[in-house]
Parts: C-alpha cells; structure tokens; sequence
C-alpha cells in the first residue's frame, strides 16, 4: 500500500478514494489532525506557531511571505513522504481548495520533481468527463497496488 | 457590560504564518472581536466575478466575497481589518483595492495591514483600539469646539507635549523630550499650567494619547484616554480649520509615522508604521547632528540646497547614513545634503505608507517634523500638492486630547 499525496490537498472526497483503495491518503486533514491534537499548543485556529514559517525555510527563502513558508511546512514533509500523488488542474472550490497560489504552483512542482508514480488529470466539466477522471482515478489506484 | 465592536477580518495567511492568534488578542484588549464574514460558495463565485480582479489564490476570492457581503449589508460589523502576507504581490493588490472598495462605498472604518510571522499583538494594538474608538466613540469624534479649561497630554516616543485649552484657545503649553515617561509628562503639566496660569484643580477634564497614554493617563487620572491616530487627525483638522469634508493627515512621528485619511473629521483608511527609523523623524535627527546643527535648524538648512545632487535612499537608517558619509566625504555642501535628507525620509513615507491611503486633498502635516521646511516641501513636491501646516503643528496630540475630552467635563 502506497501513501498518496493528494491535490488539492483538502479534498475530502480525492482522501476518501485513496483511502477505500487500502492506501494512505497525504493530505491537508492529516497535517492539521496532528497539530490540533497536540495538547498544549495554544495558537488557534490551526496551531500553527510563528515556528512553522521558519521551518517553511527549507522549501522557501525568507523573501517568500510567511503565508506560503507556514503552508509549506505543512505540505512540505508530506510530499517529501508520497510514494505517489494525485494532482486535479482547475479543480472547483466544492471539491477541495487550497487558498494560496504560490503556494499551489510550489506544491506542484515539487511533485512534478518527484520520480513516483503520478496521475495529473483536469477537473471534469459534465458528466461523461466525470466518469472518465473516476475511471481513471480508479486505474491508477488499483496499478499502484490497491484493493477495493 | 459594553457588548465587543465587531471588527470583521479580511485576510489570506494570517492562520498559516502563526499569526492569527495575536491578531485576536489585540482586538480584545481594546473591547474589540474579530470574526470572518460567513459566505456561501455560490457568493463567492457570484461575488468574484463580479469584482472583476481576476486573482488566483482562493483565500483571495473569499477576501472579496466577504468584502462584498459587508458593504451590501448582507453581514453586519463595525469596524474591517484587512491583513495579508508581506512580500505577496497578488494580495498587495487585493488589500489595496478592498480598502479603497470598502471605503468609497460605506462608512465601515478601514485598517489594512501586511504581516510576517514576527507581528504581535503589541504591534497591532493602536490599529486595533483606533477601529474600536472610531465605531464607539463617533460622536465624540464629531466634536468641533472645545469648551471650558481641558488639558491634553501627548506622551509621544520622542517628545511629551502638554495643552492647556479655555473656550476654544490655547492658553498654555509645555513641551520636552520624553525621558522617564512620567517625569517628563509631570514637568510639560506644570509648563503648560504656569503659562496658562490656572491650577490643576481648575482644569475640568483631561486626556492623554501617544505610547505612555496608559501610564500616563492612571497616575494623572485622565477622563479619557485616547489612541493617537483618532486624537491627531482631529487635532490636525481642527487646527487646519477643515473640520468638514475630506482631508488626509501625514504624521512622521519620532518612532513611526501615521497616514489617515478624514471624512468629517473622522477617520476613515489610516496606516501606520514604517519599516526603519530611515523613514521616520529619528533619521532627520540623526542628520542634523552629523552636520552639526540643531535639529530646529535643519528645515531652514534644506530649503538653501537641492536634494537632487546628493544620491540618498534612507530605506534602510544604515544606507542612509552611509549615502550622508559618502556625500560628505565626496564634498557635497552641508545644504545640499540637509535637502536630500529630507527628499529620502518623504520619499519613503511615500513609497511605504501613501499608497496604502488615497491621498485626498488639502493634506495636513503635523507632528515636530512638520515643522522642518524641507521635509514639508520634499513632500509637497511628491504629492503635487500645497501643505497645510497648522499652527501648533507639534502639540497636534495635546491639543486634540484636549479638544475630545472637552465632552466630559461633567455639568455642576
């Protein structure tokens, strides 16, 4: 069983697939589940600390804003992780959102560097389109080892 | 028990840089409550387009929906805090364009700030307590006359300034630079008292405003203490005698400087900060004791030399001391240097702070720096624009603490 790392990383829907497959979906929930059961931390709504920008270093220098280096620590260690990814283009808000461009184009491109498998597909815009992207989901899960 | 001034915050990575919770402690220490407009999805497709900045992060869509919903009145709130990251061009234009959106099209008073992961709480709270002073204390801030025998006190980070004010006139002021915060706000009161020749126990009320505010204010026991972005744009207005319709007031202050702009004598966009003292007073001082004059002789210095010769950029105090050594060593005139000192600190105000304000005429100077001729017209000459310098320019805290806290001299 492989752990994927799904984009959008928030999609609730794209973690539920992974994980029906029998593999470990690497997503936002699981970053932010880890810091909001910490007991102690009292940095809401997230517990990210001012600490987590400054971690964000080791995947963006400190010109870039603080927004993209505390993501980054989230999303960073995960990518660094997968055994494989998932990334929607275009994806609509509905289906999951990650709210920082630049955030987005460094995510994307660090697993673009990364040599594992990956399923790059465009959110579908009808029906048919939608049935293909589920197939096609569905294929790359089952050839990564997956069982329903 | 005063029910919390909603203060509703448009941002995009305050939660993701640590942040978020400094930006809520510095709301409640003032009485306020942040809170985030809730919008559905299809408002913010609807709203977004309809905006027309095509940008592409979602947590900017969502800042505009939510500015959107605020200013049609579909969420309720007293005051906006506009927050984005530092260095993030896209939410640069955003924060700029939802400032000047929510200000052309309601009377919600606007702060908009640009954060790292190092801002506090302590650095938020002027903003803070000026958002909570101008949606609970508006009336007060409608004031156009003083009455009876006030004192203001501004204990400001360079200097403390104090006002005797009787029926509308000044009739005593004092005036020092600020050392031990108390012992420097005490000797301006017994100035400005003895030139106003009254006691204390004749003054009806008194206000205080500028860093020492709180300090200050319990050991003197203030009627009202104040934050000086509110209390200095009413002091300039009312000085300036433009109490009505729209003005913008520029403070460069000792520490940092202040930008609001004023409808009706009341604030509506302000900024407030800098990134280095090489945009505020302190490089303007340091200036003048390299070359060796008093601080009170540097406007008159400027104004006989032209800026233009001397390459200096003061973004940074260090760089500008180094461009103000180089031009000396070099032979540059002692005027000419004094004009370019001048040129950069405006320069920097302007590149920095300005354009976080739309600068709305007739714009009033205040503070001590605006009474460096140079700066003034450095100034002047950036904005295309004539500067109103009103009389008492420095006392402008004292004398708006005075004027405000007129409204609670309690009726015998």
């Amino acid at each position: 069983m492989a752990k994927v790392f799904i984009y959008p990383a928030t999609s609730l829907i794209l973690s539920d697939m992974v994980a029906r497959f029998g593999h470990t979906p690497l997503s936002s929930a699981t970053a932010i589940r880890e810091r909001i059961q910490t007991a102690g931390l009292e940095s809401p709504p997230l517990q990210i600390t001012p600490e987590e920008p400054k971690k964000g270093l080791r995947w963006a220098a400190v010109e870039v804003p603080s927004g993209v280096r505390g993501r980054m620590s989230l999303y960073g260690p995960m990518i660094g992780d997968c055994e494989a990814a998932i990334i929607i283009n275009d994806a609509d808000l509905a289906f999951g959102c990650m709210g920082c461009a630049r955030t987005n184009e460094l995510v994307k491109f660090l697993i673009h560097q990364k040599e594992i498998p990956k399923l790059e597909l465009n959110y579908p815009k009808n029906e048919e389109e939608g049935v293909r992207f589920v197939a096609a989901i569905k294929r790359f899960l089952t050839e990564l080892g997956g069982t329903r | 028990m005063t029910s919390p001034v909603r203060i509703a915050q448009l941002s995009c990575g305050p939660e993701y840089s640590g942040i978020q919770h400094e930006i809520d402690t510095a709301a409640r220490e003032v009485g306020g409550e942040i809170f985030y407009p809730d919008v559905a999805l299809k408002d913010i497709r609807r709203d977004f387009d309809a905006f027309g900045l095509d940008v592409k992060s979602p947590d900017l869509k969502l800042t505009i929906a939510r500015a959107m919903a605020l200013v049609e009145g579909r969420v309720e709130a007293d005051a906006v805090f506009i927050a984005t990251c530092f260095r993030c061009a896209e939410a640069a234009i955003v924060r700029n364009e939802l400032r000047r959106y929510i200000n052309e099209h309601s009377k919600l008073p606007v702060v908009s700030y640009s954060f790292t992961e190092r801002t506090t709480s302590g650095t938020l709270l002027t903003r803070m307590e000026a958002l909570t002073t101008i949606a609970r204390r508006r009336a007060l801030l409608a004031r156009e006359t003083q009455q009876g025998i006030t004192m203001g006190v501004d204990s400001g980070s360079a200097t403390t300034k104090a006002v005797v004010m009787k029926d509308n006139r000044i009739i005593g002021k004092g005036w020092q630079p600020t050392t031990e915060v108390l012992k420097s706000a005490q000797e301006v009161i017994a100035h400005a008292l003895l030139e106003a020749g009254i006691t204390r126990d004749e003054v009806q009320a008194v206000g205080t405003t500028g860093y020492g505010r709180f300090l200050v204010g319990k050991e003197i026991r203030a009627d009202l203490i104040q934050e000086e972005l509110t209390v200095n744009s009413k002091g300039a207005v009312y000085l300036a005698n433009r109490q009505h319709g729209p003005a913008t007031v520029i403070d460069i202050g000792g520490m940092d400087n202040k930008a609001i702009t004023v409808m009706d004598g009341i604030p509506g966009v302000f900024t407030m900060g800098g990134i280095c003292a090489g945009a505020s007073g302190r490089f303007l001082e340091m200036t003048a004791k390299r070359l060796g004059v008093d601080i009170t002789e540097l406007g008159p210095l400027s104004m006989k030399g032209f800026g233009g010769r001397v390459p200096m950029n003061s973004y940074c105090i260090v760089f500008g001391t180094q461009s103000l050594v180089n031009a000396l060593a070099a032979g540059s005139s002692r005027e000419d240097v004094a004009a370019a000192a001048c040129h950069s600190v405006a320069e920097q105000v302007f590149e920095q702070q300005l354009q976080e304000v739309d600068i709305k005429e007739p714009v009033i100077m205040v503070g001590g720096t605006s009474l460096i001729e140079g700066l003034v017209f450095a100034m002047g000459e950036l904005l295309q624009t004539k500067i109103i310098v009103p009389p008492y320019s420095q006392y402008i805290g004292a004398v708006g603490s005075a004027l405000l806290v007129s409204g609670f001299i309690k009726d015998d």
